[in-house]
């Protein structure tokens, strides 16, 4: 079989609701037999410090074409046949999804790679923010790392 | 011009979204960002750090130096933090 390159129409949501790896993961492959793999990363809410909530705020419209420009450049590098991002935004509870990626492809190296690169670049470059609430009503805004900037401007050194 | 603030920006300044008219000496994002401070101390302590601001003119990242008219929509906001 060729290596060619599928043109993959990547799926993105912008939610409050939750999401379901087995179905995404499902919808990935349904109904074709080219797909040799699919990598998945799911980002929890956790409890740090006694947090009660996390609430992610968007730029709704630059959020999804943001999105879609991560996935058009995962796409143009790695031969990817699908891939997928649910991002939740709204109110988060401890041990709840935050966001979904999915990367599908012939062979498993493609489709791990995309997957890291998709939720790195998700970190800083789609336009989210996190506020984190506290018992008592304490609530602060998450600081941007600058080890997240670091990972995804990597990206543009390595050679997938 | 449409002007969006985002997460602290937001809280800070007060409001969401205002449409404002920019005198023509104010041609780039910079430039916006020192006029947006004089209109109320929420704006000021919005822009106060201005190394803490992000923003997007017409839903594109774009730094100071990136040139803004009259019909653009330009967004203020910290560092994104999603993922």
């Amino acid at each position: 079989m060729s290596e060619t390159p599928v043109t993959a129409v990547p799926t993105i949501r912008v939610q409050e609701a939750g999401f379901d790896l087995a179905a995404e993961t499902a919808a990935l492959s349904a109904g074709r037999a080219d797909v040799g793999g699919i990598a998945s990363f799911i980002g929890l809410c956790r409890a740090d410090d006694g947090l009660q909530a996390l609430v992610l705020e968007h730029y709704p419209g630059m959020t999804e074409r943001a999105i879609a420009g991560i996935a058009a450049q995962a796409a143009a590098r790695w031969p990817l046949t699908g891939c997928t991002v649910i991002h939740r935004v709204g109110r988060i509870l401890p041990g709840e999804g935050i966001v979904l990626v999915l990367a599908a492809s012939r062979h498993r190296t493609a489709a791990l790679e995309a997957c890291a690169f998709l939720i790195d670049w998700l970190k800083t470059g789609a336009p989210f923010w996190k506020r984190e609430e506290f018992a008592g009503g304490a609530e602060r805004w998450v600081a941007a790392r600058g080890e997240d900037e670091a990972r995804a401007r990597g990206w543009a050194e390595r050679r997938g | 011009m449409k002007i969006l603030y985002f997460a602290w920006l937001r809280q800070r300044t007060g409001t969401g979204e205002e449409n404002l008219s920019p005198p023509p000496e104010v041609t780039d994002v910079g430039g916006l960002m020192r006029w947006l401070s004089a209109r109320s101390p929420g704006h000021a302590q919005a822009f106060a750090d201005p190394a803490q601001v992000r923003c997007a003119v017409n839903q594109d990242f774009c730094g100071p130096d990136h040139p803004v008219s009259s019909g653009d929509e330009v967004a203020f906001f910290p560092p994104v933090t999603g993922g």
